[in-house]
């Protein structure tokens, strides 16, 4: 469609109406590019009116609707593979004769299955309301000239809809009327982009064709066809500068009046949401992994079991003995069938070992978990209200495993606040000093004291830096409320030079808003100086200079800061006639326009005042001559400006504790990258001021100004560079071992690595055979350094490089903390995600998996919560595949004594274990011990448990009284110890004995025994065999039994003991104390050892 | 507490395009600032216990110093208790029983009867238990084990006409009724009569067996019952037929006793607790210690006669009497004792050697104290 609007813009009113004719018939094809509305539905008179097909205005983001939420819910959740697996393993259990009842399997399934899809349910039904909200948002339509009220979900394409000030587009509307004189007004987008960026649209008076939704949001291309009785339609072309898009809000304007063009799902907005995508835990891929270890056991087993049954039926008069003869069914069916049945009844049989329980439980265990992170008052900040945000649930215990932080550097490791500090006009040297004073650095004495720099630099030349500063920008001046301007007189500016200690309080009163934040610094800036800029009317600029006069300036172009050129600047005409041209920008961008003798001046303090962390910009300008200005006005060309040129200096205050966050998160061996869109000196010494360079770091730069130094061509540089870094990082450090690579160690050399955007996408982006080897040394080189800063990014090289360390050799955890929009790609990119709540709009928190309002949070997240998280997950489920093995292990064994036959122990108290352990482990705490260490311990349990009551039952007669004991008495002995014993080893595992603890500890063994007496001591009616009738009375009541239960528990737990002691020893010179809360020692101990 | 922490998840995430008006100056009015409670902040006061040499150390010469004299007093107990064990089975020709085993039939009407001749070298003086012993019988199989109605033996009279169908194929027999009791186990009851007689002088003295007592309490008086009461059995199994494998009906067990006859027949109930590994041993009968001083059982010759019933050569299996004296801890079992002297003896082990090397630890480094 931009092609087809360049076109016709050199083209005749003919060529416009075939097009137009083409559109219509392309319509009818369904090949769509541009849609035609007509303003308040009233048909064009030159076109046939077709009433146009367009969708309401409804948002739906929801996912269900009453009807298909089952068998949708369902069908997505049986997707997951475990999921399914315990649906087969109930059918066979309901189908096939098992030794284990339906329910036990079926029952957990079905909790499962439907908290599951309650949760979800509830989070659609909160999807439906806010949808709700929207679709009914009341909006005032215009019809035939009458203003109706109407629900937002009602709009139409081409309504005209009127909004007042504060309130939200409903829709995707063209500007038609504003009430302001000038047809503007200003809209804040920050519920969109993320910027609070003040907009200034333009409307216009017509009837239009544009072009099919996309999701761009700064790109719009539209047509307006103006009729007007007994004419040729006029055209006017629409660009982004006309659209308001909806859910941006109205500032400033009283009313507006637009028309409708994109509506309900196609409006920018909505097609800019997507869905995020889910983000799966390294943990849960982990667990997946055991879970096909134990489901190769699980196979095994029992295709060991059954080949063995059938081995042992072969001989004579074991397969049917008189005793026990077959029903007729069981004859009659099929060898193979009856052999594959009895494989599926053993894998039902042993189906424990991979628990449904475990699953319930990982969730739970999650989701309770989140809240922790939610209920941290030390992420509650008190700026802005608010405290952690918990996106998702599912990404708790990757915290603890974060190997690389991918950092953005505005408004991550700095605030995104800009003050003005000092500036340099001609080489002299200005500071701006606080009524507490401040310190003059060495360089500054020098120069002489402040109030009497103006004596330096000609006072003409000072006054023109700060007009510059007053008029080259895009700040709009937030206006106060009528009575407000005259009841605040503005306090006289006193100029920098009229009094040396005092100067005026900045006047805070006064708002601005900027597109960024620099900018409001620089206009505050001046106005410290004296120069105060009151706004913009009608394309006149107002300054209130030192002398209280207002002094008007006509604006005649603005060439937008953009982030290729770096720079923006202004063409003003001042009252006397004079034509200039400000320029801002980046040094970079500004010194190679100017007069080289001005520059080196310059350049030394734009350097130093860039290493020591501030943010630097360059203001030059140059009086135009009419000629000129008429040239670049035609061409709006680059005129070779020859002016001085000046640079100030902001400073971008650190984030609280951000170098103590620094550290401390190198100190855990996570290696932080910096990517930033910022300058390389900036951002250097932003890395030097959080101590993420040391004075002893080495820096390899890879930058375009080394590539640069030679003659040769930048690619040989490159490559040349690269190999040297590879040997120097790479090649010459000793080989760290992987288990140590998280722990650094101080004494190697520290190496930091330093690229910018244009090097990077060389580095990708070289010719074919050279592209992989360059990622790959550029890769290695990076591993290899414990900082790796990236200037001058943009957000996709952001995502580029998570993705590339990502995927790289070990797959590590990434993490990307930002807070602007700018961020989103690498924070959706990374494993985890982290938004900061700061200024710069909610974009990245609302694509974060996490949110904290303050970067030193992270290191609370990162070392606390994440340990913690993933500590206990880990040993949650180790915990229960060892459990589930202990438990299986002995019917497992039994098989061997009873033919194969597929008896159980007992059954009846497995529902019972399923729910206790379920709560016991929440609090557990231990570190991670491989999962061999679990299954040995659960192998070396399971067999001890058997075969320690195997032996005591070689005499059943174990009462006084010389009665026997049976099968069920044997299983009961076997389970009272594997429950005292998997409990004791969690008790023993236990570091942290909080009331909870104790709690559940106690009270599930107690619960256990008062359980086992309860469902022993009544026949139950409603069971068909009372299997346990008394059994566990009768047990207690034999002193074997308690000696042989007591003997196995502490025969199990003494190597747990004993390893356990071990680790006592090594550790007890470390830090550990009785009374420390739980986090403070975490951090100790992740400080102390690394884990 | 659940419900701020829901608040602040809901807060993001589906605003799709509220006003998002930054400068709402005015201060959010509630505080979402979170409780300050130790449970939210995870300050739970905790213990944390940390096992030292301290603490360990001592535990474990505990262990030891309580395992080792516990396993001393097992295996002492266990060796006092006397046993005698007969194989009867008649797998050998020299054996007495070798004619029944081998001419074994169901069908034969008249049982077929063999005497085991052998001597006790010391008497017994306490109370004698008399075990039947099984061998290579998988009563715990797993079709064998379900394979019964529990409230059919509980006198349940539903149960009594429509048995369990996990009964089958022991459930009904055509045309004559349900069976009773229903099911493998009870089918395939171990109906060989022993008897025991003392030989002294040429004179064959019966002992006194009782067969009482030989079951669990809870079985006997409450698991099972018979169907309308102990007083007509033969009226209230009418209707039923006999498992297929026994000789007499369920209410001929024991005639002259009906405390002991039809489901609460004790040897029935024995029988009826399945063992948990194919060799086992049952309780049999009990041999009362006699008011005088005299052993339960003198040394010298006894006889044992066997009306010889049950088959086990089909399956290997063998079948053997038991007579033993019982201790506190049940019959004999050196297992335990030898068990508990080995870990006590390793826990007194282990405390010893690592306390020669904490030991050595600690004057190695005086300076690391243990701050627990």
């Amino acid at each position: 469609m931009k092609f087809a609007l360049e076109e016709d813009r050199g083209g005749t009113e003919g060529g416009r109406r075939k097009q137009l004719v083409a559109h219509r018939l392309g319509r009818d094809e369904r090949r769509v590019d541009s849609r035609t509305i007509y303003v308040g539905h009233r048909p064009s008179p030159t076109e046939v009116f077709i009433p146009p097909k367009f969708c309401d205005n409804r948002i739906v983001s929801s996912k269900y609707t009453v009807w298909n939420f089952l068998p949708k819910n369902l069908f997505e959740q049986f997707r997951r593979i475990a999921n399914f697996y315990f649906l087969i393993i109930f059918l066979v259990q309901v189908i096939v004769d098992t030794p284990t009842s339906p329910v036990t399997s079926g029952l957990p399934l079905f909790f499962v299955i439907t908290v599951t899809a309650i949760k979800q349910g509830y989070e659609d039904w909160l999807r439906h309301k806010a949808d709700n909200e929207v679709n009914e948002y009341p909006v005032t339509v215009l019809e035939d000239g009458r203003r109706v009220r109407t629900e937002s979900e009602k709009i139409k394409v081409g309504d005209v809809v009127e909004v007042d000030e504060d309130e939200t587009f409903p829709c995707d509307l063209i500007l038609l009327q504003s009430t302001r004189d000038d047809d503007t007004c200003f809209v804040t987008t920050a519920s969109l982009d993320g910027e609070s960026n003040h907009k200034d649209l333009e409307s216009l008076n017509a009837t239009m064709e544009c072009e099919q939704p996309q999701p761009d949001l700064y790109k719009f291309v539209g047509r307006m066809y103006i009729y007007k009785t007994d004419q040729e339609p006029a055209i006017r072309s629409l660009g982004p500068e006309n659209l308001l898009l909806k859910g941006a809000t109205l500032k400033n304007t009283l009313k507006i009046c637009g028309v409708a063009v994109y509506t309900g799902m196609e409006t920018k907005m909505a097609l800019n949401y997507q869905g995020k995508s889910q983000k799966r835990s390294a943990v849960e891929k982990s667990i997946n992994a055991f879970l096909l270890v134990y489901l190769g056991i699980l196979v095994s087993k029992a295709l060991l079991c059954t080949i063995l049954k059938y081995v042992w039926q072969s001989k004579p008069g074991q397969d049917e003995p008189w005793y026990n003869q077959k029903t007729e069914r069981e004859k009659e069916t099929n060898l193979y069938l009856k052999m594959f049945t009895d494989f599926l009844s053993f894998m039902v049989l042993f189906n424990f070992i991979i628990p449904v329980s475990m699953y319930v439980t990982v969730e739970m265990q999650k989701f309770l978990g989140s809240f922790f992170i939610t209920w941290d008052r030390d992420f509650f900040d008190p700026e802005i209200q608010e405290g952690a945000l918990v996106n998702t649930s599912d990404l708790n215990e990757e915290l603890g495993q974060v190997e690389y932080v991918f950092t953005d550097k505005t408004g991550t490791l700095t605030q995104n606040n800009m003050e003005f500090i000092e500036c340099c006009i001609d080489g002299v040297r200005y500071k701006y000093r606080d009524a507490v004073g401040t310190e003059l650095d060495g360089f500054c004495a020098t120069d002489g004291p402040v109030s009497k720099l103006h004596e330096k630099a000609d006072k003409e030349r000072e006054e023109l830096f700060l007009r510059a500063l007053c008029l080259c920008h895009t700040v709009q001046v937030k206006e106060p409320t009528g009575q407000d301007q005259t009841d605040c007189p503005m306090d006289p500016p006193d100029g920098l030079g009229l009094d040396g200690g005092r100067l005026p309080p900045p006047q805070e009163q006064r708002g601005f808003i900027a597109s960024s934040p620099d900018e409001v610094a620089l206009v505050k800036g001046a106005m410290r100086y004296g120069f105060t800029f009151l706004g913009l009317e009608s394309k006149k600029m107002k300054i209130m200079n030192r002398n209280n006069d207002i002094e008007m300036y006509d604006l005649l172009h603005v060439l937008n800061f953009d982030p290729v050129r770096r720079r923006m600047s202004v063409i003003v005409r001042s009252k006397s006639g004079d034509t200039l041209l400000f320029c801002k920008g980046a040094d970079s961008s500004i010194f190679p326009r100017v007069r080289q003798e001005e520059v080196d001046k310059i350049r030394v303090h734009v350097e130093r005042n860039a290493t020591e962390g501030y943010r630097t910009l360059c203001v030059a300008y140059k009086k135009l001559s009419s000629e000129e200005y008429d040239r670049a006005d035609k061409g709006l060309r680059e005129a070779r400006l020859a002016l001085q040129d000046r640079e100030e200096k902001l400073t971008a205050v650190l984030q609280e504790e951000a170098a103590e966050t620094m550290e401390a998160l190198q100190g855990a061996g996570i290696k932080v990258w910096v990517l930033t869109g910022d300058k390389m000196e900036t951002a250097k010494s932003t890395c030097y001021a959080c101590r993420l360079f040391q004075r002893g770091t080495e820096l390899l730069e890879l930058t375009v100004r080394t590539l640069e130094d030679g003659a040769r061509k930048r690619e040989e540089r490159l490559h040349e560079l690269l190999l040297e870094y590879h040997r120097k990082a790479v090649q010459e450090a000793p080989p760290v071992k992987p288990g140590a690579g998280r722990g650094w160690s101080k004494a190697n050399q520290d190496y930091g690595f330093i690229i910018d955007g244009a090097t990077l996408s060389m580095v990708f982006n070289s010719p074919d055979s050279n592209s992989s080897r360059y990622q790959n040394l550029f890769l290695q080189i990076c591993q290899n350094c414990t900082t790796v800063l990236c200037c001058r990014m943009a957000p996709l090289q952001k995502a580029q490089i998570v993705k590339m360390v990502k995927t790289s050799k070990g797959s590590p955890i990434t993490l990307s903390i930002g807070d602007g929009a700018n961020d989103v790609s690498m924070i959706l990119e990374a494993h985890v995600g982290i938004g900061i709540k700061g200024k710069e709009g909610r974009q990245a928190v609302r694509n974060s998996d996490y949110a904290i309002p303050k970067l030193k949070h992270l290191k609370k997240l990162l070392l606390g919560h994440g340990h913690l998280y993933y500590v206990r997950i880990a040993h949650l489920v180790q915990y229960f595949f060892y459990k589930n093995l202990c438990f299986i292990l002995p019917q497992f064994l039994y098989q061997f004594f009873c033919g194969y036959s597929q008896q159980h122990i007992c059954v009846e108290l497995l529902l019972d274990n399923a729910t206790l352990y379920r709560e016991i482990a929440k609090n557990a705490m231990l570190r991670w011990v491989p999962f061999l260490y679990w299954t040995v311990l659960g192998v070396f349990h399971g067999l001890l448990f058997f075969f320690g009551v195997r032996y005591l039952f070689g005499n059943p007669a174990l009462q006084d009284n010389g009665q026997v004991f049976g099968n069920w008495s044997y299983g009961t002995i076997v389970f009272t110890v594997l429950v005292f014993t998997v409990t004791l080893k969690l008790a023993l595992d236990t570091r942290h004995w909080t009331w909870i603890n104790h709690f559940v500890i106690w009270g599930s063994l107690a619960f256990y025994v008062f359980f086992s007496f309860f469902w022993g001591g009544i026949i139950w009616p409603f069971l068909k065999q009372q299997r346990l009738y008394f059994v566990f009375a009768n047990m207690l009541s034999s002193l074997s039994a308690w000696l042989v239960i007591i003997l196995l528990i502490l025969l199990s737990l003494l190597p747990d003991i004993l390893l356990v002691r071990d680790a006592g020893e090594s550790g007890e010179g470390g830090a550990r104390s009785w009374a420390r809360p739980l986090l403070m020692r975490t951090f100790s101990i992740e400080a102390n050892t690394v884990v | 507490m659940m419900a701020s922490g829901y608040n602040a998840k809901e807060e993001d995430g589906h605003t799709s395009g509220g006003p998002s008006n930054g400068g709402a100056a005015g201060g959010t009015v509630k505080s979402r600032k979170p409780d300050n409670t130790a449970f939210k902040q995870q300050r739970l006061p905790a213990w944390q216990p940390i096992l030292t040499a301290g603490t360990v150390l001592p535990a474990f010469f505990v262990i030891g110093l309580i395992f080792i004299p516990i396993g001393i007093g097992l295996f002492v107990t266990s060796n006092n208790i006397k046993e005698f064990e007969i194989d009867y089975t008649g797998v050998e020709n020299t054996s007495a029983c070798y004619s029944c085993a081998q001419n074994f039939s169901w069908n034969s009407t008249v049982p077929c009867t063999c005497s085991m001749h052998f001597t006790l070298e010391q008497p017994f003086e306490s109370n004698v238990f008399m075990y039947y012993g099984l061998s290579n019988f998988y009563q715990n199989h797993r079709r064998y084990v379900k394979s019964r109605d529990d409230s059919q033996l509980n006198g349940d009279p539903t149960s009594l006409a429509n048995p369990s169908k996990e009964c089958e194929p022991y459930r009904t027999i055509d045309q004559v009724g349900p069976i009773a009791p229903c099911g493998a186990i009870a089918n395939s009851l171990f109906n060989d009569t022993l008897e025991l007689s003392y030989l002294a002088n040429g004179s064959k003295t019966p002992v006194a067996l009782v067969k009482k007592g030989i079951a669990w309490w809870t079985d006997k008086h409450v698991k099972f019952r018979n169907p309308g009461g102990n007083g007509n059995l033969t009226a209230a199994f009418q209707g039923t037929s006999k498992p297929v494998n026994w000789r007499v009906p369920v209410y001929e067990l024991d005639p002259m006793d009906p405390e002991n006859n039809g489901f609460i027949n004790e040897d029935f109930i024995v029988w009826m607790r399945t063992a948990a590994l194919p060799t086992f041993r049952k309780l049999y009968r009990i041999i009362q210690k006699k008011a005088d001083q005299t052993p339960t059982l003198a040394s010298g010759h006894y006889v044992l006669d066997i009306t010889y019933n049950y088959p086990v050569r089909s399956f290997d299996g063998r079948k053997r009497v038991i007579l033993s004296t019982i201790s506190w801890m049940g019959g004999k079992n050196p297992f335990l004792g030898i068990a508990y002297i080995t870990v006590g003896s390793v826990c007194f082990f282990l405390a010893v050697v690592l306390f020669i090397i904490h030991h050595k630890y600690d004057s190695r480094n005086s300076s690391a104290d243990i701050p627990n």
